[in-house]
């Protein structure tokens, strides 16, 4: 277990690990990237655009308020997202690559 | 059984000191003393703006003197004190299961991995929901309206870094610190030092900013004075700690997690309920109330009340206290990377098996924490509709006590049974939620010093067992002890800042040099250490000259400029009220003991504009990271990369991971 006889070197280049670390990858940043635009568009908003924060939408509730509520809203999305595509794409793949790993190991 | 004894003994003394010191002081709390410790980032700033313009306000309104607000909360003592003491047999129970079967360091620094992803996801929320986040939120809702929930987004938007950049990988990677997932990337115990310093100094800001708010909080709650509270909560918490380990910690933050959801959803039922679970109603009251639109009236500065100007629909509005939008993505910044780099949050993925049940736990906590904020911030609305804000800033200028005193009020009101049992209960939650935050930080810095410093840079990992258990033990007391005293030490300290540093410190060297090292090949020691130390000092040191320090010939303008507006209103010949003479009195002291001050760093005003420091130091915090990896490293670390990648990646080799 301590995986001084593995070559990890030789690991990192199989086709299988490349496929499940480019895909994680592209994946994490996109949602990361999407989540950082959502959360940094209230502050900017709040402070460069008032009149569209104090827009009334429902009685005395204004455009801010929703635009909080909203964003708590889109970061529940993506952890939730985040969950079900872990679960059902990035695991199987994971559990592939660690079948590779442990025939390498037992080498 | 000794060690039940003594917590219980230490538990029944705090108790005792406790009531002692309630009997002496018939509850009188100065709201003087109780600033707004506990609400490190926002709280404590607008508290010098008011406190400048309040003297200034009668002056030119000298026909309108408002009754004075009663200064403090009626509470029934009997109550008070058995609830809190249930707490504590509560909690010492737990801390007392934990202990017995805390045999190894893996059980003591991470409960053996045997934290389920829900028990996990329960104790995250207990490990992040601070009495900063109930008792300060809730107050900075109720007097500024709609900047705490706009402030709330912050905090729960880190928790996206959390979960997509640091649960998994240092679950997959790492055992008990950073310091172990740094060194799969280098032999250098350079770096495991750096790592551990870094720990324990981030740990430390923000556990006196946490103990000083303790202090300040039981003062407030229940009357003891200052040093007795810190000192009581201190030893109660080295107790927890240093017998109950992660497994008692971590029993201890679900126990406060699932009580801090229980008062949460009660107030905010029964707050709701008044309205027919309706939101517009709800707001529209809270708008229509005079003293909420005075109070927005008064912050706003206006001296006369503007025709056509909605103050209540104002309170709705942002802006109240959150006014320089760069100063608010600076904070935003320090949020969304620092919390992912706090080591005491970073600990809790060590306790689960696998990298699954790391992801569930950050999911279950962001449900917890996303909806207890929503829940709080309406609990901040309510008590500006039913305390008002001005009652709310009579008894603590912060507004910590917003959350507690609308309790009261919901449960029936001061002088009913349930009034006072409802408000003796949130009062106890905030206390255990207290020992929850601090028990995580002593044991994050405890790992620092003990498995990282000693074991791993002093003794090369040799010590065996039962040798690195009693250091365990011993670092976790001394650093207790430690607390205890910088608590004392920083009771008259402006720690507002501190909390401030501790996020933007993490953002800016923890952060970047976790993210490289999980990410980037060509990262190595020199990248590391120079990341680590550059970033974390350079964040001090643009702290140190923000506005986040005294200034005291700011004060003295300040002061200056009363005392220029009461004499000339005195030489215009008009009288006045004996509070006006006090404010002028006041005003004059304070001009003569600041105008020739300067600040901690000799300076007379701040060089750097902002009060979050991130937005400039994170990214020198990168940049130093990759240029120390350019110029002191070498390349031959970058063979360590592969295999950390993958382990990070796929959990291969993780504790636990067996049975996949």
């Amino acid at each position: 277990m301590d995986g001084k006889d593995i070559n990890w070197a030789g690991l990192a280049k199989n086709p299988k690990f490349v496929e499940l670390h480019t895909k994680k990858k592209t994946f994490l940043v996109t949602l990361w990237c999407f989540g950082s635009v959502a959360f940094y568009l209230l502050p900017i908003c709040a402070g460069y655009y008032p009149e569209l924060m104090k827009m009334k939408i429902l009685g005395r509730l204004n455009f801010g308020y929703f635009f909080c509520l909203l964003e708590f809203a889109v970061i529940w999305v993506i952890a939730l997202y985040y969950a079900y595509r872990s679960n059902n794409f990035f695991d199987p793949l994971t559990r592939d690559v660690i079948d590779v790993i442990e025939k390498e190991a037992q080498k | 059984m000794r060690r039940f004894l003594t917590t219980l003994c230490i538990g029944a003394s705090l108790c005792l000191t406790a009531g002692a010191a309630t009997a002496g002081n018939a509850t009188q709390v100065s709201p003087a003393a109780a600033v707004a410790a506990t609400v490190p980032a926002v709280a404590s700033r607008p508290a010098p703006a008011i406190a400048a313009s309040a003297p200034a306000l009668p002056a030119a309104t000298p026909a309108r003197e408002p009754a004075p607000a009663a200064k403090e909360v009626k509470t029934n003592k009997a109550i008070t004190m058995s609830m809190f003491l249930a707490m504590i047999l509560l909690t010492g129970a737990i801390v007392y299961r934990a202990a017995k079967s805390t045999k190894t360091t893996a059980d003591y620094y991470t409960a053996g991995g045997g934290i389920s992803g829900m028990q996990n996801g329960w104790a995250i929320a207990g490990d992040y929901l601070s009495a900063a986040t109930f008792l300060g939120i809730a107050g900075i809702t109720s007097i500024f309206g709609a900047d705490g929930f706009m402030y709330t987004v912050g905090p729960f938007f880190s928790f996206v870094t959390i979960l997509l950049v640091v649960a998994e990988p240092c679950r997959n990677a790492g055992k008990y610190t950073l310091g172990d997932i740094l060194s799969l990337r280098t032999p250098s115990k350079l770096v495991r030092g750096a790592a551990a310093v870094s720990a324990v100094v981030v740990s430390t800001f923000y556990l006196i900013g946490q103990m000083v708010g303790a202090g300040k909080l039981m003062q407030l709650l229940l009357g003891i004075p200052y040093n007795s509270a810190i000192v009581g909560v201190g030893a109660l918490l080295v107790v927890y700690v240093t017998f109950g380990g992660m497994k008692g910690t971590t029993w201890v933050q679900i126990v406060k997690a699932v009580l801090l959801m229980l008062c949460g959803v009660t107030m905010t039922v029964l707050l709701l309920v008044k309205f027919g679970f309706n939101l517009v109603a709800f707001y529209d009251a809270v708008a229509a109330s005079a003293p909420v639109q005075d109070h927005v009236r008064s912050l706003l500065k206006h001296a006369a009340p503007q025709p056509g100007y909605d103050y209540g629909q104002r309170f709705l509005e942002s802006g109240l206290l959150l006014k320089d939008p760069v100063d608010q993505v600076s904070l935003g910044l320090a949020f969304a990377l620092g919390a992912a780099g706090l080591p005491h949050i970073m600990m809790r993925f060590f306790t689960v098996p696998d990298a699954r049940s790391a992801r569930k736990s950050v999911v279950i906590s962001m449900v917890l924490i996303g909806s207890f904020m929503i829940m709080v911030t309406m609990i901040g609305f309510g008590a500006a509709l039913y305390i008002t804000p001005q009652q709310v800033m009579a008894v603590d200028r912060g507004g910590n006590m917003a959350a507690p005193m609308l309790s009261q009020f919901l449960g029936g009101g001061a002088g009913t049974i349930l009034g006072d049992l409802f408000l003796a209960f949130v009062c106890a939650v905030a206390f255990s939620t207290i020992i929850a935050v601090v028990s995580g930080l002593i044991l994050a810095s405890s790992a620092a010093v003990a498995h990282d410093l000693y074991v791993n840079v002093l003794k090369d990992g040799k010590p065996n067992q039962r040798e690195q258990m009693k250091v365990a033990r011993v670092s976790a007391f001394v650093i207790g002890a430690v607390a205890i005293a910088l608590g004392i030490a920083c009771e008259k300290q402006n720690i507002a800042h501190l909390v401030v540093l501790a996020f933007a410190v993490v953002a800016s060297s923890n952060f970047p040099v976790l993210l490289f090292a999980l990410f980037w090949k060509r990262f190595n020691a020199g990248g590391i250490v120079t990341g680590l130390t550059v970033g974390g000092l350079f964040a001090i040191g643009v702290v140190m000259v923000s506005p986040n320090m005294t200034y005291p010939k700011k004060i003295a303008a300040d002061a200056r400029k009363v005392v220029l507006a009461l004499e000339k209103k005195q030489a215009d010949g008009a009288l006045l009220a004996v509070r006006e003479l006090k404010a002028l009195n006041k005003a004059r002291l304070d001009y003569a003991a600041n105008k020739d001050g300067r600040s901690l760093v000799g300076l007379d005003a701040p060089l750097f504009p902002l009060k979050n420091p991130a937005i400039l130091s994170v990214p020198v915090g990168f940049l130093s990271a990759i240029l120390g990896t350019f110029l002191f490293g070498t390349r031959r670390e970058e063979k360590m990369f592969d295999e950390l990648y993958i382990r990070q990646n796929t959990g291969y080799g993780a504790t636990g991971t067996i049975d996949h």
